[in-house]
């Protein structure tokens, strides 16, 4: 038996349709939720204010700061080792058992449930090397978390770049490094951004990994070496030792709304630069 | 003819060349002369190794893995396959026009400087200069003059073949392969082409491995037929095409196979 074909186009852009819809709808309620539920208690002083009284009172000013340098320190370092693994999975080495057991090995690293990462980071960065809960340790932690979110981001990207253009690069007399940085890279930008953009989104929501390896000081840092809050971090305590159920609801649609921000920054900076590579 | 002295000296010449990829013996023992300021074609059934042999010539080949190459190719009586071999500077020197029109997603200024860029050259008067003399050369500067900032990908393909025989004459090669240059173009830009090599032949060696051969009969001055790997003929492209030595010869640009 066999539907005619308009009523099985129908159907099946009715199932799509409604799949699409139903993501989107719940998407927008959480978001709602959290909007409604926080908003009210989020104005400039909450934005600006040092906490007081634990986060009882007060703002949420140096967990938003925290929010901000944490995933700044991640990314530093695992966009130049992502990257760089990516070149060289993809640009100087052939399928060989070792490149299939690196890419298997990253891709183990992507399952791992990032309250291990906080536990490694832990016992190696905070403990073993000394570093304490700071916001290197926890930057860190975070980087080898993101790192095979980059690795393969980067990996697909760089695959993704003609080889045509590689091809005329090496034509014209430049080496394989030199057609790594000047062709390779750029055109595979957007999506190693889009990487880097993905890594920014865990890091930013992440509590696990952080909460072990970067603490929980309400105080600025004023060196990589001291203790900071995320608005993650700070939503989670507030909540789970309920300190302020108003606050932590507040810190959430901040931390929503910081992440929208992001990615609608990033998309913005993705566009206008692709716009001004091939007009 | 115009250029008597450089008769007796071949610019480039191939001795007992054999290449390997794995098991497969893609160039069987081939050997030709290239004159200076001359055109030569490369002809012949499809696989049977002339853009292979072409891509020998700037050791494009090397980046293919399995690759085993013996034999000698010469350059100014250099041998380019010898140890030691700058293969980058090689590679600038023998420029290389592919089957399609490949111009990078740059404007048409990044892209004719390409190949300056990457060999050090910097200031603006300098690579302004670099682009006004490679787009006059390629015939595109009336063309493009007043949009050298616009994207490269945006020009009609004869116009995009042309910015990448200008990205070439930008760093000054001394011979150009040329791989079935014309095999993505319509008869109007291809003739644009072939009008634009005959310009070129002034200055430069040219290699062109076409599938056309009526292009091989109008355009160039020596011609070499190959067939399973083996250059089978070789000689002025007037002798070949009226009086194929080879059987074989014959019997391709006749059409009886190809």
């Amino acid at each position: 038996m066999r539907l005619p074909a308009k009523h099985t186009q129908r159907l099946a852009v009715l199932i799509l349709g409604g799949a699409t819809a139903l993501t989107l709808c719940v998407l927008l309620f959480i978001i709602f939720v959290v909007l409604k539920t926080g908003l009210p208690v989020v104005n400039l002083h909450f934005l600006l204010d040092n906490p007081r009284d634990m986060g009882r009172a007060g703002g949420i000013f140096p967990t938003f700061v925290g929010t901000f340098l944490l995933p700044l320190v991640a990314i530093a370092f695992a966009l130049p080792l992502g990257v760089g693994t990516a070149v060289y999975l993809t640009e100087y080495t052939r399928e060989t058992r070792i490149t299939h057991i690196i890419r298997f090995g990253t891709d183990c690293l992507a399952g791992i449930p990032s309250i291990i990462f906080g536990l490694f980071g832990f016992i190696f960065f905070v403990v073993s090397l000394g570093m304490g809960w700071s916001l290197l340790s926890g930057g860190l932690t975070l980087a080898i978390m993101v790192l095979p979110t980059i690795i393969r981001t980067s990996e697909e990207a760089i695959r993704a770049v003609p080889y045509a253009y590689r091809e005329v690069s090496f034509a014209l007399g430049a080496t394989r490094w030199e057609t790594v940085l000047k062709v390779v890279l750029p055109n595979a930008l957007p999506g190693i951004v889009t990487g880097v953009m993905l890594s920014i989104g865990r890091s930013i929501g992440e509590t696990a990994a952080v909460i072990f390896t970067a603490g929980s000081s309400l105080r600025l840092p004023r060196s990589v070496f001291d203790s900071v809050r995320t608005m993650a971090v700070h939503f989670y305590i507030l909540a789970r030792e309920g300190i302020s159920n108003e606050n932590a609801y507040g810190t959430a649609a901040v931390l929503v709304i910081t992440v929208l921000l992001v990615n609608m920054a990033t998309y913005w900076l993705m566009h206008t630069f692709i716009a001004r590579r091939a007009r | 003819m115009e250029h008597p002295a450089t008769h007796a000296i071949p610019r480039l010449q191939v001795r007992n060349l054999n290449l390997h990829y794995g098991h497969f013996h893609a160039l069987i023992n081939v050997g030709m002369d290239v004159e200076d300021r001359r055109i030569t074609a490369l002809i012949g059934p499809s696989g049977c190794g002339k853009s292979t042999l072409l891509r020998s010539l700037n050791r494009m080949n090397d980046l293919i893995p399995g690759v085993r190459i013996t034999g000698e190719v010469r350059i100014d009586g250099v041998d380019i396959y010898a140890p030691g071999t700058d293969v980058c500077a090689l590679r600038a020197r023998t420029g290389m026009v592919f089957q399609r029109p490949n111009p990078f997603p740059l404007s048409v200024y990044d892209n004719v400087v390409f190949g300056l860029r990457v060999a050090g050259v910097r200031g603006k008067e300098t690579l302004d200069a670099a682009v006004e003399r490679s787009l006059r050369a390629a015939w595109l500067w009336d063309n493009l003059k007043d949009n050298l900032y616009g994207s490269a990908l945006a020009l009609p393909l004869d116009q995009q073949q042309r910015l990448c025989v200008a990205r070439l004459m930008a760093i000054e090669p001394e011979v150009i392969l040329m791989d079935e240059p014309c095999s993505a173009l319509d008869p109007i830009a291809t003739a644009k082409i072939e009008e634009l090599m005959l310009e070129l032949k002034k200055q430069y060696t040219i290699i062109i491995v076409t599938h056309n051969m009526q292009q091989a009969a109008r355009m160039s001055d020596h011609a070499g037929c190959m067939l399973l790997g083996e250059m089978i003929e070789f000689d002025g492209t007037q002798r070949m095409f009226t009086n194929p030595r080879d059987e074989r010869t014959q019997d391709y640009i006749s059409g009886r196979y190809g």
